[in-house]
């Protein structure tokens, strides 16, 4: 199997840009993270980053919000801007010809969006929308409320936004927080497809090279322990979310860390699922997933099932994530090395997917990732040293959030 | 035209397309690709919720979960078990019409997950397994309870569709799941899972050698035989339903209207028509919904059916502004239905799907679906080109024909939310 190659380079303003070529597919795509996300939302504020994102699409350089989407769309680029916990996102996908002209159009986005006073009560109401969606979707809402309140202020609040907090955003305040935030030093630009760095670099270099600056604010980090809650509503099912502390990706034992969740919750044959699924037909979505911060990471787990069987499910649910120390059989183990080999070769051929991951791993690891070398750490787990990892980092400290008719014990 | 530069997108010349008939009659058809680094395969199974009777409402649906509870050969933790030890991304899914059983590997485990995957679509529905499921397709059945669009989509498709098969719901109710027996199943069963009935495709990385010889190895002796479907027709009149949920804060709003058929020519006109009306970005509904902040969404989409078909209408937002934006949407489709569309709107819609189907095609999974569901539907092969042929070829007349025929209506309408009615 032949590798993809990876170059990368760094403009004198401190923006990264990596670039997988990718021979086999027409497309290119790309993912700009700058270090604009909730985390950053002023005090009280919570929503900026999303407001922001929404208002920046809406009109930049010359083109109207309007003449903005033709343009997009008469490239054929299918694109998003969306604030993330740590960083604002602007991805696009589109023919690889048509890569130099979609990066244009962002570079606009990104240095000069109009940032109109009349266009601002849209982007509110849009905002205040989203955040009603979340609450007419339980399933949804249940990990959004769990992450706020298993990680400090603010790594955990949603990046959505909270209702409260957006009768304190006004124009001025989140046109004051672009100025501080949209800013090169640290951006990365992650591009894979059928193109080469010599390609882009030149484009890059020309729209973003006279971006300058660096965001220099501080995030005061709260504290944080393990919390109980439930919340009430009318609803057939109740929502379970548990979460329990783990660790980062930058962390040495990650993919130890990553075996362990996927002997709970990788493929139909894991162990949340044929526990709590195929053995007694509790749920019909059950699952575990590593939620990883650049310094910290929680495993989280949801369950959703109807209210009589909830606190049996929850009850499995917690007797499963504590059973993983006593033991993993070879084979399980050996069957996410399977999955993993599967999904690392088949993401290449993913534009999309391959963009996203060079930029996060930048991110979190200051460096390329090639495929192959997180085969090589993913054919190195043994049973023991996954093992050690689950003893060294047991499931306890759980943080619980319920939403149904009834509370759990 | 497709793209600034000029330099068209077309298809990679590696891809071959096959077909053949077994002798029971199993339609096999594939697009290989040897430069693709996987293989995707499906089995496309005529059978879906309009299929049922209404005593066996959602059997279709429990049926496919009740094919991963095993055979004779593989028990249900073998089949889980023996698809994660080859690293397969597998799943299946019910809809009106089929039932779709896939699988995307890398090419050298092709062998084995193809003999689990085509065996599993003769499961042995053991009685136990058979009042486990139960309880999942329960708790599935819950779950959407509390999805209210969701619950919009499928009161609307009744509403619509009263008498009609297609009205019936794909997960069945409570009491219609509770009250199936796992005979009434294998009877469904021995009537829908006939060779003559299922359509085997394959896309990606393998040879058309050993697509036959697997194909014949594993499904040469299922039974032969089809299923007909009797169509009938539906002519839905104007009929309204508001389903309250205090505990909402939205007001979720589906709205239903007649559109093409799934072998109408006009269809290709209906997607752009939709994708120029109602798509979730740059249309006529978010540009006088969505973007002002009046509705969290405004969309429009077109369903193709077999006899029939539909322009769905979404709208998601405040209670106490639905009905005016109902009217705002009834503007726009009059507007629309008057004066046509612009041409500057069809060549932007044109690029747009272009794309899609253009990146989509890049992985065998998504060459799967089209190949697939083209021929279990109409017996049909297109290539990307073909598509991306007949996407730019669809006219402004092409619209206004459509339109003159298939307007775009509200005929009827659901709300789940907050709202009792919209006086």
């Amino acid at each position: 199997m032949t590798q993809n190659v990876v170059n990368h380079a760094t403009l004198p303003n401190g923006l990264t840009v990596l670039v997988e070529t990718m021979p086999a597919v027409q497309s290119a795509a790309f993912a700009l993270l700058v270090s604009a996300g909730s985390v950053y939302d002023p005090p009280q504020q919570n929503g900026t980053a999303t407001a922001l994102a929404d208002w920046m699409a809406r009109g930049a350089g010359d083109r109207t919000s309007r003449e903005l989407l033709a343009e997009l769309d008469r490239l054929g680029i299918q694109g998003n801007e969306t604030a993330g916990t740590q960083h604002m996102v602007f991805r696009g996908s589109c023919l690889a010809v048509n890569l130099g002209a979609a990066l244009r159009v962002y570079s606009d986005i990104v240095l000069r969006p109009h940032l109109h006073d009349e266009e601002f009560d849209a982007v509110m109401s849009g905002v205040e929308h989203g955040l009603m969606a979340i609450e007419d979707e339980p399933r949804q809402k249940v990990i959004v409320e769990l992450l706020r309140r298993c990680y400090p202020h603010p790594w955990g609040q949603p990046s959505e936004g909270t209702l409260a907090d957006l009768e304190n955003m006004t124009p001025d305040s989140v046109r004051e927080h672009y100025r501080h935030v949209i800013k090169p030093n640290g951006a990365i630009l992650g591009i894979a497809g059928n193109v080469t760095l010599d390609d882009v670099l030149p484009v890059v270099t020309e729209v973003f090279g006279t971006w300058t600056g660096s965001n220099d604010l501080v995030i005061p980090t709260g504290t944080c322990s393990p919390v109980r809650e439930h919340l009430s509503l009318e609803s057939t099912q109740t929502q379970i979310g548990v979460a329990y502390p783990s660790v980062a990706y930058a962390d040495p034992d990650y993919y130890a860390a990553w075996a362990a969740v996927n002997v709970l919750s990788g493929g139909m044959s894991s162990r949340l699922f044929t526990e709590i699924r195929e053995k007694r037909g509790l749920c019909y979505s059950v699952y575990a997933t590593l939620n990883t911060l650049k310094d910290r990471g929680q495993v989280v787990c949801y369950a959703g099932t109807t209210a009589e069987r909830a606190q049996e499910t929850l009850d499995v649910l917690r007797a499963e994530l504590v059973r993983l120390g006593d033991g993993i059989g070879q084979d399980e183990l050996d069957r996410c090395k399977a999955r993993a080999k599967s999904s690392l070769i088949m993401a290449q051929e993913s534009s999309g997917s391959r963009s996203a991951s060079l930029a996060r791993n930048w991110y979190h690891l200051g460096r390329v990732v090639t495929l192959d070398e997180v085969r090589s750490k993913i054919d190195a787990l043994t049973v023991s040293t996954v093992l050690d990892f689950v003893h060294a980092h047991p499931a306890r400290d759980f943080s619980i959030l319920t939403i149904g008719p009834a509370a759990l014990q | 035209m497709f793209c600034q530069s000029g330099s068209n997108p077309s298809t990679k010349s590696s891809m071959q397309f096959h077909h053949t008939t077994l002798p029971n009659g199993l339609e096999v058809v594939a697009e290989l690709n040897d430069t693709a680094y996987s293989v995707a395969f499906g089995f496309y199974v005529k059978a879906g919720a309009r299929d049922e009777s209404i005593a066996v409402s959602g059997v279709s649906h429990f049926l496919e979960h009740m094919a991963f509870k095993g055979t004779e050969r593989f028990s249900a933790d073998d089949v889980n078990r023996i698809f994660d030890e080859y690293g397969a991304d597998y799943n299946a899914m019910t809809g009106e019409e089929s039932t779709i059983f896939y699988s995307s590997v890398l090419p050298e485990y092709l062998p084995q997950t193809f003999e689990l995957q085509s065996s599993i679509l003769f499961p042995t529905l053991r009685q136990d397994d058979f009042d486990m499921e139960k309880k999942v397709i329960l708790e599935e059945i819950g779950m959407y309870e509390d999805q209210p669009s969701s619950v919009a989509y499928d009161k609307a498709m009744q509403l619509h569709f009263s008498g009609h098969e297609l009205g019936q719901s794909v997960l069945g109710t409570t009491e219609s799941v509770s009250a199936l027996t796992s005979e009434q199943m294998r009877q469904y069963h021995a009537e829908h899972y006939r060779a003559g009935n299922i359509v085997l495709a394959v896309a990606g990385n393998t040879d058309w050698a050993t697509v036959l010889e697997l194909a014949r190895k594993h499904c040469g002796n299922w039974p032969a035989g089809s299923c007909p479907r009797e169509l009938t027709s539906s002519t839905p009149t104007p009929q309204s339903l508001f389903v309250t949920k205090d505990q909402c804060q939205h007001e979720q709003i589906i709205q239903l209207a007649s559109a093409p058929d799934c072998n109408d020519v006009r269809r290709f006109a209906a997607e752009l028509l939709t994708v120029i009306v109602g798509d979730d970005s740059n249309s006529r509904l978010y540009w006088e919904l969505v973007d002002p902040g009046l509705a969290e969404s405004a969309e429009c989409g077109y369903y193709e059916f077999e006899g029939t078909g539909t322009y769905l209408t979404f709208l998601n937002g405040p209670p106490e502004a639905t009905k005016d934006n109902l009217e705002r949407i009834t503007r726009i489709y009059k507007d629309v239905n008057s004066n046509g569309v612009t041409a500057d709107e069809l060549d932007q819609a044109k690029n747009k799907i272009a794309t899609r189907i253009v990146l989509r095609g890049e992985r065998p999974m998504g060459r799967l679906s089209s190949l697939g569901g083209n021929w279990l539907v109409r017996r049909e092969y297109r290539t990307i080109d073909d598509d991306l042929a007949i996407v730019r070829g669809v006219t402004l007349e092409d619209i206004r024909g459509l339109l003159a025929e298939f307007p775009l209506l509200q005929t009827t309408t659901v709300g789940v939310g907050p709202m009792s009615g919209l006086s």
